[in-house]
């Protein structure tokens, strides 16, 4: 019987098939891996995603510096952000922060050039709502004056705990795969730049 | 039938009306009985069943929340169906194209006729029962050509057009596989062949000789391809041709249509059943003959129903294959096979013309240990799972 011949392959599906038809069987008799939708399992689904999962959008406008880094970036343009400089106390001055989230494509651009990594995605995926309008999420109620990179910097506890989650959050990104960047490609990025 | 009838007449109450107009009211209104009573429902919580089985082969929970487990998701499908717009393309054979699905539902409630589901019950016991069952399914496939053809698209030409090919070619292995049975029993009538067989599985025809139980596997597989069913189905593969034939329909026609396939498949487990499988043979336990055709309905639906589950599960481990594998299965593989088996069988019945009762017994022990071996296999597939997931989030099936 020489090798993909007429009975070997008779012989191969029927032996195949036969456990095929095993394994398929043993799935039947065991517990489904899903659930249906609205049911929730023991621990809420969002706290078993990934940090950087790309859910709803949102900003922490305490560390926001109005560089309108995300607004350039997104392709759709569902950002829509008002800042000005206050010529009396030279600060930058968010006036609206809106986020259009009917528009948004989650496709998470806005997120990569931040330099504080105010704006970022949050692992929640439930955002059905019954009318267009209240898909816009307003981040600045009142004018507030944007955060500023301090030189010594920051000492704010409040603020230090938001800082350190959005560069946890805009480094992973940049190295998804490992967390400290490898060191063999410093030197080269100097000499680069150099 | 005809015998419940004549006693009828006899004690008078059909007085003044020709004994042949009561006998075609009589099968006429047996007709809806079995159409609306059960061929409707049984295809209809197949399709929740379907769903449901194969939901779960795949590890997901499938339609679960219409009345309890779901099962009443085949009512509300069939509803919404019913209240969807019906649209016929414009481009479309108007014609051709509303009256497509009633063929096939035709091609496949024609075979209902011979269906014998118990010594008893049965529309019209023809004496050419089995030729008829292949020859009514066939013309399914003029539906579905014309359903291809009407819609003027290329998805559903296609379709049909492969449909065709696909029938054509396994009426052949199917047929072929008839005929060993016929050989043996000597009538193409459906309850000429159950009467000569037993309740007990060594008098079954899928154990007679070793030319019959390939057969019985041969017969099922070119059932499976008739019946459109996966791995088989090429005409509405979706990720080729859409939806193949069916592609340009909606609402009503459209459920005409999976009615057809559905239903099919009971079909097929039925003539696999009378065939191979016994029908609607019975232990004598008793003498009261309501309570024996009850019993003997119930053991031919169970035994049909099965094959219908072996289908959906078929459906849930086989891949589709492709055309040209389509076609060399039948016509290299299927095609001899069950041409050296109905020559087998007929110099098996030279042989011993009163049957072999040692190969019966032979053959009902490779079965059974068949079955032994198939449920070690299921068992280990579940030990190795388990050793898999240990650990693992697992969540209820009910919840």
């Amino acid at each position: 019987m020489k090798r993909n011949g007429y009975l070997r392959n008779i012989a191969d599906v029927c032996l195949t098939t036969f456990d095929g038809m095993a394994v398929t069987f043993s799935h039947l008799l065991r517990r489904p891996s899903t659930i249906q939708y609205p049911d929730r399992i023991p621990i809420r689904v969002q706290d078993t995603l990934p940090f950087r999962y790309r859910g709803i959008l949102e900003v922490d406008v305490e560390i926001c510096t109005g560089c309108l880094a995300c607004e350039r970036a997104c392709p759709i343009d569902c950002i829509a952000i008002d800042a000005e400089k206050d010529k009396q106390t030279r600060e930058m001055v968010l006036r609206r922060f809106d986020i259009d989230m009917a528009k948004c494509m989650y496709c998470g651009l806005c997120s990569e050039p931040c330099p504080t990594g105010a704006i970022h995605h949050t692992p929640e995926f439930e955002g059905a709502d019954f009318s267009l309008e209240s898909l816009v999420r307003h981040f600045v109620t009142a004018p507030v004056s944007a955060y500023k990179v301090k030189k010594t910097g920051e000492t704010d506890p409040a603020l230090l705990d938001l800082l350190d989650r959005g560069t946890r959050y805009v480094d992973e990104f940049a190295s998804p795969e490992t967390k400290a960047p490898a060191p063999a490609e410093k030197p080269a990025l100097a000499k680069a730049a150099g | 039938m005809q015998e419940f009838l004549d006693s009828l007449i006899t004690q008078g109450y059909f007085a003044g009306v020709p004994r042949d107009v009561v006998y075609a009211a009589g099968m006429a209104v047996f007709a809806a009985v079995v159409v609306l009573g059960f061929v409707l429902n049984v295809s209809g919580v197949t399709t929740w069943l379907e769903r449901r089985v194969w939901a779960r082969m795949q590890g997901r929970c499938g339609p679960n929340r219409v009345g309890p487990q779901g099962f009443l998701q085949w009512l509300a499908d069939g509803v919404k169906l019913f209240m969807k717009e019906d649209l016929i393309p414009a481009e479309a054979d108007s014609r051709l194209f509303r009256l497509a699905p009633y063929i096939v539902v035709l091609g496949f409630l024609t075979a209902f006729v011979v269906i014998p589901f118990s010594s008893a019950l049965i529309i019209a016991d023809l004496n050419v029962g089995i030729v008829f069952v292949t020859a009514v399914t066939s013309l399914v496939v003029v539906g579905i050509l014309m359903a291809g053809w009407a819609s003027n698209n290329k998805w559903s030409l296609i379709g049909g057009v492969r449909a065709a090919a696909q029938i054509v070619s396994y009426e052949i292995p199917a047929g072929l596989s008839i005929m060993p049975i016929v050989l043996l029993t000597g009538t193409l009538s459906m309850q000429g062949i159950i009467a000569q067989q037993g309740w007990a599985p060594q008098n079954w025809f899928v154990f007679n000789n070793p030319f019959t139980f390939l057969a019985f596997f041969i017969f099922f597989t070119s059932a499976l391809a008739e019946g459109n069913r996966t791995p088989f189905d090429l005409p509405e593969a979706e990720s080729e041709l859409v939806a193949g034939f069916v592609t340009e329909y909606t609402g009503v026609r459209y459920l005409l249509f999976f009615l057809a396939e559905w239903g099919n498949l009971y079909i097929i487990g039925a003539v696999i059943t009378t065939l191979f499988l016994g029908g609607w043979q019975i232990p004598p336990v008793t003498d009261n003959a309501v309570l024996r055709a009850l019993l003997e309905f119930l053991t031919f639906f169970i035994k049909s129903y099965f094959w219908v589950l072996v289908a959906m599960w078929v459906r849930a481990t086989l891949p589709r294959v492709r055309v040209d594998q389509l076609m060399s299965v039948c016509w290299k593989y299927l095609v001899p096979l069950s041409f050296a088996n109905l020559l087998g069988t007929a110099a098996w019945v030279v042989a011993w013309p009163q049957g072999n009762v040692v190969a019966r017994y032979a053959m009902t022990l490779v079965g059974v240990a068949l079955l032994y071996y198939f449920f070690q296999r299921v068992a280990f597939h579940l030990r190795r799972a388990r050793v898999r997931e240990r650990g693992e989030l697992q969540f209820s099936p009910l919840s």
